[in-house]
């Protein structure tokens, strides 16, 4: 699988990663040349420092030929245009988009967009956590 | 009308201005408290303080009832969320955005945007006649048939220069149909008619042919002898 990821920060660096140890073909993009800094010494993937909603970049990177596209940079409003044009300009088969607001979130999930708020999902697991008997703690760790 | 504009800067301050001066409702939305407040200063009650991507501020600001939905905010993301968020939310059935990236005004339509503005790209029709590389200005597209007619200056560097329009080797399927000199005479030129630096000539050419002709007009005396 050939796979884009647009963002290097920690969480777009750790997806890298991952599927980079998988043995996919990882591309990384960041406007900043230091976020790439945040991966393993070992990552094989190419790391691309350019503008995911700039279309010349996409293109420069091949988007058109990639399976998945990958929208994690920290701007909501960034992350749906990105994904809007890989999908709908460079026709990508899949595309995961974060949106932090939980409200453009849900509009964009109903426009056909494959979508993930961490707002939501993070407040879900932690209602869960409370929720659950109590662990044991290491001790130290309280 | 009622009219929404997100973005309170340059742009957006002077699009309010100029639209309540019309008479026209207006509302900005703007995220910087400062720019609120030079808004409400010179302007009046005419601003909210808040993100115009967002549901809940949009839903407060009456964005259902609005005719129209301006977004003029400097980033094209932002502008583009802001109006796909009125029209398919709220129903607003006309969105204009602002765009810095002339390339995204293609995507922008396809997206769902009604009108996206590029002030690049305004401001390179206007220069387009002064630019050495853009001699083409496109006239007009002969509906269905493939052709246009387009304008260029001859630079004075021109290999055509101080030819007969006989001499000149033109691209197959184009033609040659007025010359205007620089005194702004227009003339049907006949084989014989002098090529002088700062005509303005007018030609038909198949969209194909354009690249060569440009290069004809633009190929300088002595790369060609």
């Amino acid at each position: 699988m050939k796979l884009v990821i647009m963002g290097c920060g920690r969480v777009g660096a750790e997806l890298a990663a991952l599927l980079d140890r998988e043995g996919q073909e990882v591309t990384i993009l960041d406007i900043d040349p230091d976020a790439f800094g945040q991966l393993p010494p070992d990552f094989k993937g190419n790391c691309v420092v350019g503008n995911g909603i700039d279309q010349d970049v996409l293109r420069r990177i091949g988007l058109a030929e990639a399976d998945a596209f990958v929208a994690a940079s920290p701007g909501d409003n960034r992350n749906v245009m990105a994904s809007q044009i890989a999908k709908h300009i460079f026709g990508v088969p899949r595309v995961v988009c974060r949106i932090f607001d939980p409200i453009r979130q849900e509009l964009y999930h109903s426009l056909g967009l494959e979508t993930i708020s961490p707002t939501r999902e993070v407040a879900r697991l932690l209602k869960e956590a409370l929720e659950r008997e109590p662990v044991e703690t290491p001790r130290g760790e309280g | 009308m009622y009219i929404m504009i997100v973005g309170g800067g340059k742009v957006g301050y002077y699009l309010a201005k100029e639209l309540v001066e019309d008479g026209h409702e207006v509302l900005v939305i703007e995220k910087e408290a400062a720019k609120c407040r030079k808004i409400a200063d010179e302007l009046g009650d005419i601003v909210v303080r808040g993100d115009g991507c967002e549901g809940i501020t949009l839903e407060t600001a009456g964005t259902g009832r609005a005719d129209l939905f301006i977004a003029v905010t400097g980033d094209d993301e932002d502008n583009l969320v802001a109006c796909q968020v009125a029209k398919n939310k709220f129903n607003v059935r006309r969105t204009v955005a602002l765009i810095n990236n002339p390339k995204n005004e293609a995507i922008f339509k396809k997206l769902g945007i009604d009108t996206a503005v590029s002030s690049t790209a305004l401001i390179l029709a206007n220069i387009e006649q002064e630019l050495p590389s853009h001699p083409l200005i496109p006239l007009l597209t002969i509906k269905g048939s493939g052709l246009e007619v387009v304008e260029a200056k001859v630079p004075a560097y021109s290999a055509m220069v101080g030819k007969h329009i006989g001499e000149v080797l033109l691209p197959q399927q184009c033609l040659i149909t007025v010359i205007i000199d620089e005194e702004g005479v227009p003339r049907i030129p006949t084989s014989d008619t002098l090529v002088r630096a700062g005509d303005e000539v007018v030609a038909v050419c198949r969209r194909e042919t354009e690249d060569a002709l440009r290069a004809v007009l633009t190929t300088p005396a002595k790369e060609t002898e």
